[in-house]
């Protein structure tokens, strides 16, 4: 063993080679996404959490705009002392990251004092800003709604004639395909605007919780903080209420594991007025509450509930069971917030000094005042907003794919959006002049080599971080969105050298001990897969997951915090959970035997 | 039989007894009053050792013998010492003071005359230095019999005047007059299992954890270190759990037949597994609270788990090593609430 001898760091970006016969796909990424030689000299790491799947090449998109919007906040708008934006490359389908620290002390100063006449606002007016936000988004989501359908009919429809319109079809489409990227785009920096903001907010309480009480869990200081009636629990309640109406109209019999959603609609369409009663309040709840996706927005394919009910009435079986079993279904939201306060009180009364004290109200407050926006965000824009996005470009898919540019609509993720606008043009072009498009003989090609790669890159393990490994990380963006500090890199880069041991440590996420059967699921499609008592074992999990939180015995995922959607929702839950172990989805096969300590964040494989 | 001049029942006495019950006394005293289950028991009174001295100064004089030392005569001060010593241990009580004894031991055992018992003394002094140098932490357990308690009362007394503790008094010109003991008298604990508990991390020292540690059998072995107990933590408000580190408890104190404990092998299946319970780690936690607010401040206890499931507390005494502590606060309030953020946003310091 030389390792001492030896400097510890993560393989360099210019070692990382495009898996052979992929060459291609990797070469649709912008080239302000590939890795250059001078990447060497930076650190980066991959960020799973967000893009746990290989990219394709339109999704990209989802990262281009948030950066974009991220950057501008940090760097531009609020002024974020140590640190501009977030740098972003592409290779393999692996999005790996890099932070933009500021160091020189001149230069942070000089920042400091423009961060406090812009930050400093945004926290006193906060209430004001935050309601504004909120007009801004639902305004953004009615424009998105609103876009026209796109049609190119043979001939201009007579009315558009004898009004004297005077433009064709062909240039709404590629004005509607404009707008809907800009709205894409906008919706990012409105997603920033207050992000970062109150994430800051609420790590000043939670440093203070863990310097004042060093042994205090992170699931704690976040119970005092979480807010109890936030929006993302919303479409999970409304799951709890259309139960309970089941059983009180007397059609909860037609709700049964392994039944379709049309087969269920179906038949409670021919019982007649119960059917119908019950059908009534499901569209109640789908608008808008269905709109959240079962993933965390950045994968097209991960669908909203709206669009496949598959998740939603998969589910209902389960609630309909424990309703009847006489649980309580709604969340009591009361004593939720009694108890939130009580926990403040009493931790309170356990600081030494009424200085203390002083300064513990004025954090907590703060976080109280950021955190509606913190957990409450996500609902508009990760969901709500890039569903209709992206079902937008897929009516965009479904055009070219009438116009034989590609077998299938769903096809058109595999451009990038600056090809497919190509395609766009191509098709105004072709419709305008009368002669045959271009992109048919092109694109099916390009979209099954594509569709190859994904699945090659898929297979391949890549490296946690790359390039040198920084002797401090003072980012506060990279540490609190990703929960990334010196301490997970030193664990990362000894992963390998524990691969003997039988632990997997994580955050101790939702406390108690669980054995049972591990079910690895890797990706969205096989939540199906996850039976009664199971324990779920997953990359990282999204709101929408929730109802499979009633089945499962215990939740392990490879990336999070105390924060992340699996903790929170494994506390509702009372289920252990130990989150962000780096590499449970890697080292514990699927049906294999594990306990969970969700108290000390230990995963044990038992066989 | 109602508490006198001699003897104080716990449930009589409480911590502004101090000065004639001595602190361990006066703490079990207070645990009963709070109705906090303690093993029941009674105090002999310092005003005992003070007749009991009296009656032996009437043959010749000690207290001023023992101020007429220098501290660096060390000779002189082990001579007596011994001398001392002996004459204590082996000196009759005086009658109304033996039987005052042996009716409160008859109250406390009850029918059963060998009912197992402790002898500790309970020191008055508030200085704690003082109290270690003196060895004043004697404690005699399973004793059995009047006349064994009598004895080991005796022994406690006796302390007073071992070498450190006569130096010590010496070396600090401390009068004689204020010298005195009392001694608490308690039934034992037939220990399954028992341990420590601090309501405030002696690792770290956050009041917001109770640390418990414990091993099978009397609570003895945990204290004298002689078995690595388990450890767990349990946060003090919600009750979560976040440590259970289980150790190879190999051996146990129990009751030795004669009296006294001996060290017994503890029974393979028993040695790596957890000897509490969750239930009984949030009973103890409970219980701990309970203490700690009773006090205004963080406590040091002892605890055992009877053979019926039964938690009872042996000892409480206000933690010290962290409380002593001067620490800079955490935080402090600001004229702007938003400056705090700048620890997360100003960068490193």
């Amino acid at each position: 063993m030389n390792t001492t001898a030896k400097a510890k760091g993560f393989p360099l970006p210019s070692s990382l080679k495009v898996v052979p016969g992929t060459e291609g796909a990797q070469g649709a990424y912008p080239y302000y996404m590939q890795f250059s030689k001078e990447d060497d000299d930076r650190f980066w790491f991959y960020n799973s959490m967000h893009f746990p799947e290989p990219m394709c090449a339109f999704d990209m998109v989802t990262a281009e705009a948030a950066y974009c919007a991220l950057g501008s906040a940090n760097t531009r708008i609020h002024c974020l002392p140590t640190t501009l934006g977030i740098d972003c490359r592409i290779i393999n389908g692996r999005v790996y990251i890099g932070g933009n620290a500021v160091t020189d002390p001149a230069e942070i100063a000089r920042r400091t004092e423009e961060f406090q006449r812009r930050a400093f606002y945004y926290y006193a007016n906060w209430e004001r800003l935050f309601a504004q936000w909120k007009d801004k988004m639902m305004g953004l989501i009615q424009e998105a709604e609103a876009l026209p359908k796109l049609e190119l009919p043979e001939f201009e429809p007579l009315q558009h004639v004898h009004a004297g319109r005077g433009i064709a079809s062909n240039h709404y489409i590629l004005e509607t395909y404009q707008k809907t990227l800009e709205g894409y785009f906008r919706m990012w920096h409105h997603h920033f605007e207050f992000l970062l903001l109150g994430y800051g907010a609420y790590l000043t309480f939670f440093d203070f919780c863990k310097k004042a009480f060093p042994e205090i869990s992170d699931q704690t200081v976040a119970r005092m903080v979480a807010g109890i009636e936030a929006e993302i629990f919303r479409p999970d309640d409304e799951l709890r209420r259309l139960a309970k109406c089941a059983i009180d109209l007397g059609v909860d019999n037609q709700f049964k594991e392994g039944r379709t959603p049309a087969e269920v609609i179906q038949s409670l369409e021919g019982l007649g007025e119960p059917g119908v009663a019950w059908l009534k309040e499901l569209a109640v709840s789908r608008n808008p509450w269905f709109n959240i996706n079962v993933g965390d927005g950045f994968y097209h394919y991960h669908r909203s509930w709206n669009d496949d009910l598959s998740m939603p009435f998969g589910a209902l079986p389960g609630y309909i069971a424990n309703a009847k079993k006489g649980e309580r279904l709604e969340r009591h939201t009361d004593q939720l917030m009694q108890e939130r306060k009580q926990l403040i009180a009493d931790y309170r009364e356990l600081l030494e000094t009424d200085q203390e004290r002083a300064a513990y109200d004025q954090m907590i407050e703060l976080a109280h005042r950021v955190f509606p926006y913190v957990e409450g965000h996500k609902f508009y824009c990760e969901h709500w907003y890039t569903n209709l996005f992206f079902n937008k470009i897929r009516e965009f898919g479904a055009l070219l794919s009438k116009h034989g540019f590609f077998p299938d609509a769903e096809d058109a993720f595999q451009l990038t959006h600056f090809e497919l606008e190509t395609a766009i043009v191509d098709l105004m072009m072709s419709w305008s002049n009368g002669s045959a498009p271009r992109g048919p003989a092109r694109w099916p090609a390009i979209v099954k080599e594509r569709r190859a790669a994904i699945a090659t890159w898929a297979k391949h393990e890549t490296p946690p971080a790359l390039g040198p490994v920084p002797d401090i990380i003072d980012d506060p963006a990279i540490v609190m969105l990703w929960g990334i500090t010196r301490e997970n890199l030193d664990t990362w880069l000894t992963a390998g050298e524990q691969k003997d041991s039988n632990e997997i440590r994580g955050f101790a996420a939702s406390n108690g001990v669980v054995e049972g059967v591990a079910r690895v699921v890797k990706s969205v499609e096989e939540i199906d897969r996850l039976r009664h008592g199971d324990i779920l074992v997953c990359q990282v999990t999204n709101p929408s997951w929730a109802p499979v939180f009633q089945k499962i015995a215990a939740a392990v995922s490879d990336i999070g915090g105390s924060m992340s959607h699996a903790a929170i929702v494994a506390r509702e839950y009372g289920l252990p959970a130990v989150v962000g172990t780096g590499t449970a989805t890697q080292r514990i096969k699927d049906g294999q035997r594990i306990r969970v300590d969700g108290g000390r964040g230990v995963v044990t494989l038992l066989s | 039989m109602p508490s006198s001049e001699i003897i104080g029942w716990f449930s009589d006495i409480g911590l502004s007894d101090r000065p004639t019950v001595g602190g361990k006394g006066g703490s079990l005293g207070e645990l009963t009053r709070a109705s906090i289950p303690v093993p029941p028991g009674f105090v002999v009174r310092t005003a005992a050792f003070e007749r009991f001295l009296s009656a032996l100064e009437k043959e010749e004089p000690i207290r001023p013998r023992v101020e007429s030392l220098a501290q660096h005569e060390l000779e002189k001060i082990t001579a007596l010492s011994e001398y001392l010593r002996k004459r204590i241990e082996n000196a009759p009580l005086p009658d109304d003071l033996n039987a005052a004894l042996l009716a409160a031991h008859t109250e406390l055992c009850g029918a059963d005359r060998n009912q197992p018992l402790a002898v500790r003394s309970s020191a008055t002094t508030e200085d704690a230095a003082d109290a270690s140098f003196a060895g004043l932490q004697d404690t005699y357990l399973w004793t059995m019999g009047g006349e064994s308690m009598l004895k080991y009362v005796r022994s406690c007394w006796a302390s007073l005047y071992s070498v450190p503790s006569i130096a010590y008094r010496r070396r600090h010109e401390l009068p004689e007059s204020g010298v005195a003991m009392a001694v608490v008298v308690q039934r034992m604990v037939n220990a399954r299992k028992a341990g420590v508990m601090f309501t405030r991390s002696p690792l770290t020292g956050d009041r917001s954890v109770i640390t418990i540690e414990a091993a099978w059998g009397l609570g003895s072995a945990v204290v004298s270190g002689e078995v690595t107990p388990d450890r767990f933590v349990i946060a003090k408000i919600t009750g979560e759990i976040s440590v259970r580190e289980i150790s190879d408890k190999h051996v146990q104190h129990l009751p030795a037949p004669e009296g006294g404990v001996r060290d017994v092998e503890t029974p393979e299946d028993l040695r790596r597994v957890p000897c509490l319970t969750d239930e009984e780690i949030k009973a103890l936690r409970d219980i701990g609270r309970k203490v700690e607010r009773h006090y205004g401040r963080p406590q040091d206890i002892e605890w055992a788990v009877d053979q019926s499931g039964e938690i009872l507390l042996l000892q409480s005494r206000p933690e010290t090593v962290w409380s002593s502590k001067d620490r800079a606060p955490v935080a402090k309030p600001v004229d702007d609430p938003r400056q705090h953020v700048m620890k997360i946003f100003g960068g490193r310091r």
